[in-house]
């Protein structure tokens, strides 16, 4: 998801510039009081291209904060966020991690969306010994010391919706066209998608594997081909589109006489935060599989859903209480309960009692009481698998039961590794 | 027989518990009726499955409904009288310090009030549960596509009950088929009743399904006759007449293949001239680099979504037509502001392009980040009218989406539209002359400023129509113009700055060129392949197809 422009790369230096400003007029000299609010940093693209999806983490980051003090704070000292705006730009995003753990001296960080992004800060948190909260499903094959995973790995979203569709239930789909958008997620979401269904005995022709680039608009051809491919029933799609594809795709898709009962669309990258900016009628009935959907029915989810649209329309947020939540902000804002409970239960901001405070660590999320890993960084979610409906919603078709462990690497692409950090030093080989 | 019969007995027993309604409202359902509902409040999981094909059999609109909620998990049992009953729950809510929820009766939902949720026990949907629901539904449900008056409905389900080939379906479809008014809409029909055959008939049935299936161009029926003609079993008439259909469809494929990439050839043209259109006459006949050409699209695509939303506040009952008023209203609005650029800056820097080029980036930005602060900068959504969603099928296995037909015509009447007013008025005749020679025209008496705003204005306007017209390809957002700002470069500048032809021709070569390698090499490397290829082209022809010849053409 990172786009080169040349208006966010000057965008970007100009804010560069007025930070270094700043910090050079007024130098950073004392350390925090005791007593005074604690920082926490939050990383999310307020401009460029990720602001679209982004925004929403910061505003739901920013409402957990002011829930947290407005209760008393944590440890009895007021949070204090340090929002900054690395513009969609990866070189950005390291700069602005460095200025936040060594300049402002942030207890933690909520951030990133795109993987580009993330690995971009990775050695920044490394090296410093930072702590990230990341709340974003991803392509997994990561282990990182100093990264909580809030959203899914490839078999708490990718597996389970591919499964879906070939079970009895879901259609007993045969045949997949694996689409994405062409960066890593994608094609590191096929990979393992692609060893899944030959592990599950779908041959090598019923696989279809194409990928767009970003901004791609034109997908004639690729219908045309899905719409050959179709022919003769049982195919479906996965698609890893990335947001703003997603309309002209399935608009296309529609208008060249597919439909979702003959070919549904399982997508991997669209919630309701993106549905909020597009025009439905082409997507009803394809599906989505997420660890989140605003639909839930929990109690705890129905006050998150009314707290959101209340701090929207009391903050002036544009989109007021028409906002949605969806599964990355659902993931950003128990990040910063988890980090609070973590915190308590340390008894200190000190990054590393911290991080070993959060493993086990349980939270009653909206979608449920989900469960920090105990040892891997990751999260356990339920999984769920939703129907788009006209308005932008999801119809839950089926959860699973309970909680999905969280596999960092795949066991169908990295059966041989794992990831551990009480018994390991991150990621390890499994002994044969 | 025994389904049949089942069928029957509880159709007697439907028509005839109506009747028996009347008397006492809380008339007892048939005795098999009653016996399955009471096996779904049980344990026994085989009986519970059992229950609910007693319950889809009926075909009973009523009792699949209460199938429906079965499967949603809102069907509870409560205790009466020291008898089971079975409720469907609705709406919940909390009185006092108490869950209610609505109850309604099972077969015909007349109301029962509300009771506390702790009076009753959910009937529990488990995954073999809604299994055997889900057939009972999913045929109901294809029923009703088969009636639906949407002709693409009607066609989609026909495809579903073509690639299921249940023998079951035959008398539904031969049904459907008899009433089906819509040609392709039987045609689809057609088609499933000949892959039903195929897959369960007799072997001249066969035969004869193979034949129609051929005749017919079937695509999806590729997979069954391959088998078939693979098949040992089957007679050597089979074998042959399998053969012959995968031959003639396959003709027939290859044949769609090539009208469906030409048409995509066409349509990419049809946007990249449109995108182009505008920036060519500013660019080409003024020489002005305009970087905000892209935003201007973007301000058509926000005007047609404000006009859309008058449309959808004020008179919802005409909303289809918004579409038309927004087409000028797009122009308009892009071409007041390009009017405004133009007075307002530009007019003091012609001559300077590399000014113009920073000026008209600023303007950009402040465009769009305008648009960001004014709509937000989420994606905002127009809504495509109905007469541009679908598709119109010209050959089986060819649909050509309306939205694609409506903007190749556009793109067709702008262009005629252009050249007629550059060429057959006065106002044109003026534009030339500035074009040719400003200094020279302005002596003759030509108010060269005037020329100059309103040829600005209306390649703007132009833009802001290829934006109205984007907003049913793609998204609007407020970055909407970077995306479309390079390719519009690239046709004018292969095309030949200064001639209108060129952009025509660049635009048409590099829509075919793409579509033509974009199956091949797939969509990544061919967006590669014809940038590549335009950097030699530029190599060989610096000026473009049609370089500007003559004194005024730049040294």
């Amino acid at each position: 998801m990172v786009e080169y422009s040349r208006r966010g790369f000057i965008k970007g230096g100009l804010a560069a510039g007025a930070v270094l400003g700043a910090g050079l007029g007024f130098p950073h000299v004392l350390p925090a009081q005791d007593k005074g609010p604690i920082k926490i940093g939050v990383l999310h693209s307020l401009s460029g291209t990720m602001a679209i999806s982004e925004v929403s983490l910061r505003d739901v980051v920013l409402m957990a904060v002011e829930e947290i003090n407005a209760k008393g704070g944590v440890l009895g000292r007021k949070i204090q966020p340090v929002v900054v705006d690395p513009a969609s730009n990866w070189d950005l995003f390291a700069e602005k991690a460095k200025q936040l753990l060594l300049q402002e001296k942030v207890a933690v960080v909520f951030g990133c969306w795109t993987s580009v992004s993330r690995k971009s800060v990775l050695p920044v948190f490394e090296n410093n010994n930072g702590l990230l909260f990341y709340p974003v499903q991803y392509e997994g094959e990561e282990c990182s010391r100093n990264v909580f995973y809030t959203g899914a790995t490839p078999n708490q979203q990718l597996i389970p919706g591919a499964e879906y569709l070939m079970s009895k239930e879901g259609g007993g789909y045969k045949k997949f066209y694996l689409l994405g958008t062409d960066y890593v997620f994608p094609r590191t979401a096929n990979k393992i998608l692609r060893a899944f269904l030959r592990a599950k005995g779908v041959p090598a022709d019923n696989i279809a594997e194409e990928y767009t680039p970003f901004n791609h608009q034109d997908y004639q051809t690729i219908v045309g081909k899905i719409k050959r491919f179709a022919s003769g029933g049982g195919a479906c799609v996965l698609s890893t589109i990335n947001g703003d594809s997603n309309v002209p795709f399935y608009k296309e898709f529609g208008n060249q006489g597919l439909r979702s009962e003959n070919a549904p669309i399982m997508a991997y990258s669209v919630a309701e935060d993106e549905l909020r900016g597009m025009d439905t009628s082409a997507l009803v009935g394809h599906l989505a599989a997420w660890n989140y959907f605003q639909s839930v029915e929990t109690a705890n989810n129905k006050k998150f859903v009314q707290a959101f649209k209340a701090y929207a329309k009391k903050a002036n947020l544009p989109g007021g209480d028409k906002r949605v939540t969806d599964d990355p902000m659902e993931a950003a804002y128990f990040g910063v309960y988890i980090w609070k409970q973590a915190v308590e239960k340390a008894k200190s901001f000190e990054v590393d009692a911290v991080r070993k405070a959060v493993y086990g660590q349980t939270f009653a999320a909206p979608s449920g009481t989900i469960k920090m890993h105990e040892y891997n960084h990751h999260t356990y979610r339920p999984v769920l698998i939703g129907e788009i409906l006209k308005d932008g919603q999801f119809k839950i078709v089926t959860r699973t039961k309970g909680l999905v462990e969280p596999e960092p690497w795949s066991k169908y692409t990295s059966p041989d590794k794992g990831c551990d950090w009480v018994k390991q030093k991150g990621t390890y080989q499994k002994k044969a | 027989m025994r389904p049949r019969f089942l069928v029957l007995l509880s159709l007697v027993a439907w028509l005839a518990a109506p009747a028996a309604g009347h008397a006492t409202p809380a008339a007892a359902p048939p005795p098999d009726i009653a016996r399955a509902l009471a096996a779904l409040a049980g344990e026994d999981a085989d009986k519970r499955e059992a229950a609910v094909a007693v319950l889809g059999r009926t075909r009973d609109p009523k009792w699949l409904r209460f199938l429906a909620a079965l499967r949603e998990g809102s069907v509870y049992s409560r205790t009466r009288g020291g008898k089971t009953e079975i409720v469907v729950g609705g709406s919940k809510s909390t009185r006092g310090d108490q869950d209610v929820i609505e109850i309604a009766a099972a077969y015909d939902r007349a109301p029962l009030g509300a009771v506390p949720l702790a009076a009753l026990k959910e009937v529990p949907a488990d995954r073999r549960l809604r299994l055997a629901v889900k057939p009972f539904l999913d045929a109901d449900e294809t029923r009703a596509q088969l009636a639906d008056p949407d002709p693409a409905v009607r066609r989609g389900a026909a495809v579903k009950l073509g690639n299921q080939a249940e023998a079951g379906a035959v008398a539904m479809v031969e049904e459907a088929l008899f009433k089906e008014p819509d040609r392709w809409a039987r045609h689809a029909l057609a088609e499933a009743l000949a892959l039903i055959r195929l897959a369960h008939g007799a072997p001249d049935v066969r035969v004869g399904a193979a034949r129609a299936l051929g005749e017919l161009h079937s695509a999806s029926a590729v997979p069954a006759l391959q088998r078939l003609a693979a098949d040992a079993a089957a007679s050597p008439a089979e074998r042959e007449a399998a053969v012959l259909a995968i031959r003639r469809i396959e003709r027939w494929g290859l044949l769609t293949a090539a009208v469906e990439t030409g048409f995509q050839g066409a349509s990419l043209a049809s946007i990249l001239l449109l995108m182009a259109l505008g920036l060519a006459i500013v660019f080409g006949l003024m020489g002005v680099i305009n970087m905000a050409h892209g935003e201007l699209m973007a301000l058509g695509a926000y005007a047609t979504f404000v006009v859309q939303n008058w449309f959808r506040a004020a008179w919802p009952a005409w909303f289809d037509a918004y579409f038309l008023v927004a087409l000028p209203v797009s122009f308009l609005v892009a071409g007041a502001v390009g009017l405004g650029l133009e007075r307002g800056v530009i007019r003091f820097l012609y001559g300077r392009p590399l000014e113009t080029l920073l000026l008209t980036w600023g303007a950009s930005l402040i465009i769009q980040q305008g648009l960001r602060l004014w709509f937000g900068a989420a994606n905002v959504d127009v809504s495509a009218p109905a007469w541009l969603s679908g598709g119109v099928p010209v050959m089986a296995g060819l649909t050509l989406p309306y939205n694609r037909v409506f903007i190749i015509a556009l793109a067709a009447v702008s262009v005629a539209a252009t050249y007629w007013l550059l060429f057959r008025t006065s106002a044109g005749l003026r534009i030339r002359a500035v074009t040719q020679n400003r200094a020279m025209s302005a002596c003759l008496g030509v108010r060269a400023g005037v020329v100059d705003a309103t040829t600005f204005a209306f390649g703007a306007g132009l833009a802001g129509l290829a934006g109205c017209a984007l907003t049913q390809i793609g998204n609007v957002g407020p970055s909407l113009g970077q995306n479309y700002i390079v390719d519009s470069f690239m046709v004018v500048v292969t095309g030949g700055v200064g001639k209108l032809a060129g952009t025509i021709l660049a635009a048409a070569g590099l829509g075919g060129l793409t579509k033509g390698i974009e199956p091949a090499l797939g969509a990544v490397f061919g967006k590669v392949a014809i940038l590549v290829g335009v950097i030699l082209f530029l190599q060989r022809r610096p000026a473009g197809l049609f370089a500007a010849r003559g004194r005024n053409a730049e040294a």
